[in-house]
């Protein structure tokens, strides 16, 4: 673990310099076993691919105390029993209005349309981290045969729900946002609302699955989501 | 549920928006901390009006709104001097006024500073998102549906906690209200990346002067100078986004992130800048310098404790400021005493033992402080 300052409130505990789940498991299991010790100095564990940011007060914990703090959760990483992963599964009308560049992904990859909806909805993809946007899941496991680059030119608006490839990388919009994802499908499923009593769906260490339903079953979801009727399939 | 409507707006200004102390605590879910870019104006115009500090605020940017009063009420103009008006009459800044039905609160132009804050007696009420009022345009959350000011909204405000009679006519006393200078050298900690320039760009960071540029926002403060340069690329692994971080891209043009910044990045961050001098650069307008200097995180906590007294002697002077009318508060050297006729409220302050006077030079400004032992 590398400790680099951010100023007076904060520090970068890092883990390695790659996109990688073991990496990303150490990162996870440091940030809650800092968590799990509860100092009140500390103020935010945010974890990243590689990396927590922790936020601290400095009036409560002087440099020494805090490295000292921070080796000692990295310390307990290592007889900890963290909390098994959760297994959301995220339902996707592909294609269509819907996925309005499957096309164009199946043109660069080779593959037909049926091909590349097996394959997205076959992986099982691992949430590194939540940020950018407020709920956009940060997921590796794409297919390698999947892997298509981001349009040439970014859309202004990306519709909320939208799922999407760019580059070796897929994910769900949580809002409507500009972005230069080839889109693919649409999730009914709000990943993000702040009137929920949970606001975000996924956090990072999810494992997230996508299941292929059709128009019907998107309008169906959609409107349980919207009524806060829709039980999101946990395993 | 909100309180009674307090204003309309009749101009909403180039970029007025909902703030209070930010929405911490969620960033691990992508949710931007938002807040007031200058916390230090927010809390004391709060104090000024006897209102909790973390009351929702307006953070009026540069060309500030016009606002007709509906209710009779009590505001304080806090921050950068913007040419506050009452009825077209010059406002006094760090002033509770009263305001009646009809007034009419308008900003002639930038004078000194780039955000000033209009606080209300009793904060601004829209309905709490996440914990805050902060308005995240980012993620379009908190404030007014997420978003700035428009003509014809109405603001409502919560209520005071005390009637407009006690609270007009107190003023901050001169000690406690800053300068906004147009040119200031702000202190640094290296890192987190800062093994990803050459010593010449980290150089160019320490002695280089920088500008201001118009492209600047709530997210950060982008700067024109000398090039900050790279030794193996600006693109990392996205990581957290600290406040007061120094993103450098590859134009290698630094960027101060702010409050409404994104909770992750990709571009390499060479210094921090540290949290008493973010809300100082977030007060710079585009056009304004500011020089960097490197101290360690050693330096950067004891400047930080010594903002924190000087913060937390303000906040006990404001709340046992003497009512309005009687005799001006007292501010040095005891101004932790509460004035005869004085009305302490939500902290009184007891003459304690142990407590010593102490002069802080911060920022080019000095302060007096007084440390109170635990």
């Amino acid at each position: 673990m590398r400790l680099l300052p951010c100023g007076d409130r904060a520090v970068v505990a890092e883990f390695g310099d790659a996109v990688d789940p073991a990496i990303n498991a150490r990162v996870r299991a440091f940030a809650y076993s800092l968590q799990q010790m509860s100092h009140g100095g500390v103020l935010q564990v945010t974890p990243t691919y590689r990396s927590a940011l922790v936020e601290y007060d400095p009036l409560t914990l002087d440099w020494d105390t805090l490295t000292a703090l921070l080796h000692e959760a990295d310390r307990r990483t290592t007889t900890l029993r963290l909390p098994a992963p959760r297994r959301v599964r995220v339902p996707v009308c592909y294609g269509g209005e819907f996925g309005p560049d499957l096309e164009s992904v199946c043109e660069h990859t080779g593959l037909s349309q049926d091909q590349v909806i097996a394959r997205h909805a076959g992986a099982e993809y691992l949430v590194y981290c939540v940020g950018f946007a407020a709920g956009f899941p940060y997921m590796g496991g794409l297919d390698p045969a999947l892997v298509t680059p981001r349009l040439p030119a970014p859309r202004t608006k990306v519709p909320a729900g939208a799922v999407g490839i760019g580059g070796q990388q897929t994910g769900v919009y949580p809002m409507e946002l500009p972005g230069g994802w080839r889109l693919i499908g649409r999730s009914p499923m709000r990943l993000f609302d702040a009137g929920r009593q949970e606001p975000c769906l996924l956090q990072s260490g999810d494992l997230v699955t996508f299941v292929p339903i059709d128009a019907a079953e998107y309008e169906r979801v959609a409107a349980a989501v919207a009524t806060g009727g829709y039980a999101v399939e946990r395993a | 549920m909100s309180g009674p409507n307090g204003f309309k707006v009749v101009a909403p200004g180039l970029l007025t928006t909902v703030q209070d102390l930010g929405r911490p605590g969620f960033q691990s879910i992508g949710v931007t901390e938002s807040g007031a870019v200058d916390s230090y104006a927010l809390r004391l115009g709060n104090w000024l009006l006897l209102n909790t500090e973390d009351a929702a605020a307006l953070e009026v940017s540069l060309l500030g709104p016009t606002l007709q009063a509906l209710r009779t009420t009590a505001v304080c103009v806090t921050g950068a001097d913007l040419g506050a008006c009452l009825n077209d009459e010059p406002l006094p800044l760090w002033a509770a006024v009263k305001v009646v039905p009809g007034d009419r609160i308008s900003f002639s132009g930038p004078r000194r500073g780039c955000r000033a804050y209009l606080c209300v007696a009793g904060g601004f009420d829209v309905p709490p998102v996440m914990g805050s009022r902060s308005t995240d345009l980012l993620g379009r959350l908190g404030g007014l549906d997420g978003r700035a000011l428009r003509a014809g909204d109405l603001l409502p405000v919560g209520r005071p906690s005390r009637p407009t009679a006690a609270l007009a006519g107190r003023r901050v006393p001169d000690p406690f209200v800053p300068d906004y200078p147009d040119e200031l050298t702000a202190r640094v900690v290296l890192g987190p990346q800062d093994d990803f320039f050459t010593p010449a760009g980290i150089q160019a960071l320490l002695t280089g002067t920088y500008t201001i540029s118009p492209q600047s926002n709530r997210m950060g403060s982008r700067l024109d100078g000398p090039a900050v340069e790279h030794s193996r690329g600006a693109d990392i692994i996205s990581d957290g986004m600290p406040l007061g971080g120094i993103q450098v891209p590859p134009s290698g043009q630094p960027i101060v992130l702010l409050q409404g910044r994104q909770t992750m990045g990709g571009y390499t961050k060479v210094a921090t800048v540290i949290s008493p001098d973010v809300g100082r650069i977030g007060q710079l307008c585009p056009g304004d310098r500011v020089r960097f200097t490197a101290v360690s995180v050693g330096d950067a906590h004891r400047i930080a404790r010594a903002e924190w007294a000087h913060l937390d002697q303000a906040r006990r002077t404001l709340l046992t400021l003497p009512d309005p009318g009687t005799a001006p508060a007292p501010v040095e050297p005891q101004p932790a005493a509460p004035a005869p006729g004085g009305q302490p409220t939500a902290a009184p302050v007891a003459p304690a033992a142990g407590v010593h006077q102490l002069r802080v030079r911060l920022a080019g400004r000095e302060f007096a402080v007084t440390v109170e032992e635990a």
